[in-house]
């Protein structure tokens, strides 16, 4: 399959403060690539230095097999980005916001290619009402379609959820996914949320303090035979003893009282035995280890510990 | 380029604060017409009060079309850069305020080009701005007050002097000083252009473009020869109202003025060099600090 996008050893210093430092990645033909990490891990930093909106301090950046800063229009002009917010001109309408960036795109533009757009993001009705009256959800999904305007191979969009309600949030991750599986573009998506690209994306990173945490399959980082379980009863000590000596001895935490790692699909059989040993429950909590992992980033005073399953 | 320079001019002309400076320019000409129409002969009174025994004037033919415009452009030009500032300090801050540079840096154009749209627009404003001077300064008070001939009063060294041009020599004097005018105001829109480069939003780079231009006019006002050696040649508000120079007319040995003649074209031509000079190097700043920027807004 071939590379899209190939970071290699890519590091930006602002002063003192390395906000990206030594990062490597490849995102491939066809990946909705989820890219993730906390707020100010360097998510928008990597974002700004593809687009070019700012100059990496080390490292290399191609993108179409070709160097980002020999080919920076040609490569351009086959991407399609929404930078954090969907920022666009207040002062005019959605039809002619749609129009300047797509003739800045360098195609040809027609009334129909952009009325067609806006259909396509549901605000054909709205093409001459100025931005300055949308929601933030509308303003979002004109965002998109300034995007998408010019047909690009590559989208790029930095937590394109940001701000929305839970129908926006829906609303995007259905186009993305119409986007990736019906038109075929390849998607970069940045969010600070597991649930989200988990949803979403075939491939992932993981970025914190600047540097790469783990990258992979999604199906393979959240396989399902590391789910935690996290188990709370009346007598958490009786309960604790309990299952020492019962079958599931095997699948308890190292230094974790209650806390289980097993496959999800075995949790029902779990909760049974648990009631089957007299133990009193007040709850039993399942997540994945690596939800767990990344939740733990925000947590430790920056130290990590490299993730393992 | 010129899909870009489109695209720029359409955002320009749908932003209000585009047309607060042609209404602001329109505002003053017309209480100036008001007041010269009403009154002008107790302003004409007080102006040749002291030359009146050595200079034969029909006092009722000095207030005309021509005289008003020099008079208001003699006012205006002063105002008219903080005009200019306006849209002008707005070019990349007012892109970072709105969040929109990142989307314009992100498109395939490269930020030279981005640049010099960005002034080539802001000079088109000029342009219009002061077209719209001349219409509204020198034709509506030709409208208004008739043609005749122009005087101009004029100190020069100690002594005050009146010139007078006859009306058929007066046309091709005023283009060229809204020509002149066109390159000095340029300057500022490219200063100002520059200054927002560094800046968020449009208000800092107003601000700083007014300071330094009222800063740079002080100085070049004060009359100390060290300073007049050695840094006023260099400041672009000394050249600022060179344009007067177009009316400062020639005069033979007998002292008579020579129709169709300037007393000092090469000082005129000096200055207006000097002024594009300015020009060429704040935009070519503007371009490397701009090349080199992190967008961070």
């Amino acid at each position: 399959m071939a590379s899209i996008i190939s970071v290699s050893h890519l590091s930006k210093q602002f002063g003192n403060i390395q906000a990206v430092n030594d990062l490597s990645f490849t995102v491939n033909e066809g990946d909705v690539y989820g890219f993730l990490g906390q707020n100010g891990a360097g998510k928008s930093t990597t974002i700004r230095m593809l687009l070019t909106l700012i100059a990496p301090t080390a490292g290399a950046i191609n993108i179409f097999d070709k160097k980002l800063s020999t080919h920076r229009s040609e490569i351009l002009s086959n991407i399609g980005a929404v930078i954090e917010k969907p920022d666009l001109y207040k002062y005019l309408n959605a039809y002619d916001n749609l129009s300047i960036f797509a003739r800045m795109s360098g195609i040809k533009v027609t009334r129909q290619l952009l009325m067609n757009q806006l259909q396509m993001v549901g605000l054909a009705d709205r093409a001459k009402d100025k931005v300055k009256t949308f929601s933030q959800g509308m303003k979002q999904r004109l965002g998109i379609a300034v995007a998408l305007v010019h047909n690009p191979a590559l989208i790029i969009l930095d937590e394109p959820t940001n701000g929305l309600d839970p129908q926006g949030i829906a609303d995007i991750r259905n186009l993305i996914m119409r986007l990736s599986k019906e038109m075929g573009k390849t998607v970069l998506i940045s969010s600070h949320l597991l649930s989200e690209i988990e949803v979403i994306a075939n491939r992932m990173i993981i970025i914190h303090k600047g540097k790469k945490i783990i990258e992979g399959n999604v199906a393979e980082l959240l396989d399902p035979s590391h789910t935690v379980i996290d188990i709370d009863a009346v007598d958490n000590e009786a309960a604790t003893e309990k299952l020492a000596t019962s079958s599931w001895a095997a699948y308890l935490q190292p230094g974790k009282s209650l806390q289980l790692m097993m496959n999800k699909e075995s949790v029902p059989q779990l909760i049974n035995d648990l009631v089957a040993m007299n133990i009193q429950l007040l709850s039993v909590n399942s997540s994945h280890s690596l939800e767990n992992y990344f939740l733990s980033l925000t947590t430790n005073n920056g130290h990590v510990e490299p993730f393992t399953n | 380029m010129w899909n870009l320079l489109q695209i720029e001019l359409f955002k320009i002309s749908k932003r209000p604060r585009t047309y607060i400076a042609f209404a602001a320019i329109f505002a003053i000409v017309a209480i100036f017409q008001f007041a010269f129409k009403a009154d002008g002969q107790s302003y004409m009174d007080l102006v040749l009060q002291s030359v009146k025994d050595s200079f034969e004037l029909d006092k009722s033919k000095a207030i005309n079309g021509y005289f008003m415009c020099y008079i208001i452009l003699n006012t205006l030009l002063i105002q008219v850069p903080i005009l200019v500032a306006l849209i002008a300090a707005d070019s990349i801050s007012g892109e970072a305020n709105m969040g929109t540079l990142r989307l314009l840096i992100s498109k395939p154009i490269s930020r030279t080009q981005l640049i010099l749209v960005k002034f080539a627009a802001a000079t088109i404003f000029t342009i219009f701005l002061l077209l719209w001077m001349a219409i509204t300064a020198l034709f509506m008070s030709l409208l208004v007050f008739g043609a005749d001939d122009m005087l101009i009063f004029r100190v020069k060294g100690e002594e005050s002097q009146i010139m007078q041009i006859t009306k058929d020599d007066i046309m091709w004097r005023y283009f060229a000083a809204f020509g002149y005018a066109t390159v000095a105001l340029t300057v500022i829109a490219a200063l100002s252009l520059f200054l927002s480069i560094f800046a968020e939003n449009s208000i800092g780079p107003i601000i700083a473009t007014v300071c330094i231009v009222i800063v740079c006019t002080i100085i070049s006002n004060i009359s100390v020869p060290i300073i007049d050696r050695n840094v006023k040649p260099f400041l672009f508000t000394s050249y600022l109202v060179g344009w007067k120079g177009f009316f400062y007319i020639a005069t033979n040995a007998d002292g008579v003025p020579i129709k169709g003649s300037l007393e000092n074209w090469p000082a005129i031509r000096k200055s207006l060099f000097i002024l594009i000079g300015h020009i060429v190097v704040i935009v070519w700043a503007s371009v490397a600090v701009f090349n080199r920027k992190d967008i961070l807004s």
